[in-house]
């Protein structure tokens, strides 16, 4: 549909003008919380995983504190196989901690597998609730009201309560959330689909009221099942839904946070032989959180984790985006 | 024209924004002070309340919700307006705060103190906090039930007579209409009585054995088995649902305590003003605080768990106006009428020259027991490791333990706690 046919009084010169010369004002605000609230944090949290720091404001890189130790030892460097090697070392180390800490492995697979999880679950289930929602049936409307409610409260509380009610139940079998990982895994799991499941599916419910009706007409006339109308006429029509979803779905799991950490906290904690100890319930961003709080010598490693952890979300996010895009179907 | 004027408007949303931010003149300084202890808030808040109606000088007083002080102090420090007053109370608060610790040894509150035994130094010698108040903890018993029961206190001598008048007490539970001991909770709320409280009982005597005075970097668990007796005691004379500890919370085991369904309960003096305060209006004489056995060879000697990890540190990053401010303050409640009466109901005996005798009956049984010539048990848990972590490790342990007490269970908790202590050592040390 071309732009101009509509006459909209939207592009009409007279509402554009003052648009035009107000832009500051409908611009700047939001612009400089943008800068304050995010772009500034950003940096400063890169700055902030290269140094040694209790609070922000006494961060010193720990290239420096390497530096004057090597002055006095210069045994240090040629151990380090160089200047270079030497500074490169000290400069990423606390990359390398990060890389070296069984528990931020443990944490990733962890996640990883949640999110595997969660994706094809949340989408599935959500898909086909929004699919028997735009059926024409009676009390659809309020169903789909009730579906989406868990999504309005928020994560801690859901957290807590879903604990109770997971002991309540596994109290039946002598046993309680955390007494192993497993439990705690896949409780986060019926957790996160209860709660994300109704939001998820009220954006299934726009795209499939979007498909239109001719189309499923012309399929129906040219003889097409139920499965083959739903496989190679309405899922591809509904990609674009399918896109934002898969993406919502998969930056929620990673970044999941108020959740685990209230209905676990990472519970239980294993020690391995050897010392070693784990939580075995924890994703990454609560590992992150917990690294900081072990106390100053970590909190350096636990920024160097979070940059990281972004540069991961933002990787598989900007992977998964650009392969659903191309199943899109152009109009 | 116009855009000049659309300008000035962002400008003035701007500044709208950010004048919540700014401060009254400053000259005189203020205090704020991030409170460890949640049960003490309100005397707190009431005492700066009144500091500030006597001199003008503004105390904000912000208390931590219950096991989560050092996240809280890590982000307010790192603020604008960071608390000038906070507490540091062992060897990882030195190692994290201990910049921001000023050196208060030639300070006036400092000097009305009649002990250094509580207060934290540096290797240089440097006051850097100092112990504002000391504690006690055992064995609270409700000596009203305990009779109902039909037994004297003092036939509890060692750890086979608790025992046995536990077990007995359990056994009849149903027909007393109480139990023996109130839930031994391992939510966060409550985990801490035993896996840092309890857990000084094997400490302490480790210690003590091997002359252990600074944190060691390995420990061999040579009284576990104790420290299991008195679990098993605890758990298996309790009301409680042993599968269902890993919820149980700290308010509960109060409550039980607090409403007679529980004749025991592990917990330490700062408990006293909550016990005969209105919500359980328990009768003082009813109470009583006994020392924790769990069948060591000579226990029958042993006194409370005496200790602080209470220390005051202030900050030494403050502006020079909210140190002095802040001094004066701490000055004030270690001398004033108001102050020192607050702090004996709070937190008992003071080592301060101007300290009040405080009616708590905990401290009294604490002192009596030590008079009369037995052993303190001190605080040994202080030199533990990253402590969060630690412990972590050790409830996950116990939690298992209690739902299955087996061998191999217990075994787990030992690998916890010993194999624990060395590796959360080399973390706390960046090793």
């Amino acid at each position: 549909m071309s732009k101009k046919s509509r006459g909209s009084n939207v592009n009409s010169y007279q509402i554009r003008r003052p648009m035009r010369r107000m832009w500051p004002v409908f611009i700047l605000p939001t612009f400089l919380c943008f800068i304050i609230g995010f772009i500034w944090p950003f940096l400063q949290g890169i700055y902030l995983s290269f140094t040694d720091f209790m609070v922000p404001s006494d961060a010193e890189l720990t290239l420096i504190p390497a530096l004057e130790a090597a002055e006095k030892n210069p045994e240090l460097i040629t151990e380090a196989g160089g200047k270079f090697a030497y500074c490169m070392q000290a400069f990423f180390q606390n990359y390398r901690k990060a890389f070296e800490d069984p528990s931020f492995a443990r944490a990733f697979w962890n996640t990883a597998g949640f999110a595997v999880v969660s994706i094809i679950l949340i989408n599935v289930v959500a898909f086909a609730i929004a699919y028997a929602l735009t059926q024409k049936m009676r009390g659809s409307n309020l169903f789909r009201t009730v579906f989406f409610m868990p999504n309005l409260i928020g994560g801690v509380v859901l957290g807590y309560i879903w604990s109770m009610i997971f002991d309540a139940i596994l109290k039946q079998y002598g046993t309680y959330l955390t007494a192993n990982a497993t439990y705690g895994f896949w409780g986060l799991v019926i957790l996160v689909a209860w709660q994300q499941i109704g939001y998820i599916m009220i954006i299934y419910i726009a795209g499939l009221q979007a498909v239109s009706e001719d189309m499923l007409e012309a399929a129906r006339i040219d003889g097409a099942n139920g499965w083959q109308t739903l496989f190679q006429v309405t899922i591809p029509n509904v990609m674009p839904s399918i896109t934002i979803c898969t993406f919502l779905t998969l930056t929620n799991s990673f970044k999941m946070f108020d959740q685990n950490m209230a209905l676990t906290g990472g519970a239980p904690t294993i020690t391995l032989a050897g010392g070693t100890q784990i939580k075995t319930t924890e994703l990454l961003a609560l590992n992150i959180y917990s690294t900081y709080n072990i106390g100053r010598r970590w909190h350096g490693t636990a920024q160097a984790k979070a940059v990281i952890f972004f540069l991961l979300v933002a990787i598989l996010a900007i992977a998964q985006l650009t392969a659903t895009r191309q199943k899109e179907v152009q109009q | 024209m116009k855009k000049i004027i659309s300008m000035l408007l962002v400008l003035v949303m701007v500044l709208a924004m950010f004048a919540g931010c700014s401060n009254p003149a400053e000259e005189k300084g203020s205090v704020y002070y991030l409170n460890f202890k949640p049960e003490a808030d309100e005397a707190w808040q009431a005492l700066a309340k009144e500091y500030t109606e006597a001199t003008g000088v503004e105390v904000k007083i912000v208390t931590a919700a219950s096991g989560t002080y050092s996240e809280k102090l890590n982000s307010e420090m790192g603020k604008e307006g960071a608390p000038t007053l906070f507490q540091c109370g062992n060897a990882q608060g030195l190692i994290d705060w201990g910049d921001y610790c000023l050196d208060l040894s030639n300070t006036d509150v400092y000097k009305e103190m009649t002990t250094d035994d509580f207060n934290l130094k540096d290797e240089n010698g440097a006051v850097k906090a100092i112990g504002y108040c000391y504690e006690a903890f055992g064995i609270i018993v409700n000596k009203a039930l305990l009779k109902q029961a039909g037994y004297e206190i003092t036939d509890i001598t060692d750890f086979a007579s608790l025992k046995s008048i536990c077990e007995d007490i359990h056994a009849r539970a149903a027909e007393l209409g109480f139990d023996a001991f109130a839930s031994s909770g391992l939510d966060g709320s409550s985990s801490w009585r035993f896996s840092g409280h309890l857990a000084n009982m094997p400490l302490f005597y480790e210690f003590r054995d091997d002359k252990v005075t600074e944190q060691p970097a390995t420990i061999k668990g040579s009284y576990l088995q104790n420290y299991r007796n008195i679990w098993d005691l605890y758990i298996n004379t309790s009301a409680a649902d042993k599968t269902s500890l890993s919820t149980a919370t700290g308010d509960e085991s109060q409550a039980e305590f607090g409403t007679g369904k529980a004749v025991f309960w592990q917990q330490g003096t700062w408990e006293y003003a909550n016990l005969i305060g209105e919500k359980y209006n328990m009768k003082s004489e009813d109470l009583q605080m006994i020392p924790i056995y769990c069948g060591v060879e000579g226990e029958a000697k042993a006194a409370l768990c005496c200790g602080t990890e209470n220390c005051w540190a202030v900050n030494a990053k403050a502006p020079e106006a909210d140190q002095k401010a802040t001094l004066d303050f701490l000055k004030w409640v270690v001398t004033s009428e108001s102050g020192t009466k607050m702090m004996a109901e709070q937190f008992g005996p003071i080592p301060f020259k101007a300290a009040k005798e405080p009616a708590n009956v905990f401290f009294a049984d604490a002192n009596k027991l030590i008079a009369d010539g037995n052993y303190t048990v001190t605080w040994a848990f202080n030199h533990t490791p990253n402590v969060d972590a630690w412990r972590e490790g050790v409830v996950s342990a116990l939690t298992a333990y209690s739902a299955d007490q087996t061998d191999a269970n217990w075994d787990a908790v030992k690998t916890a706690f010993v194999d624990g202590w060395a590796n959360q050592y080399k973390i706390q040390h960046g090793l």
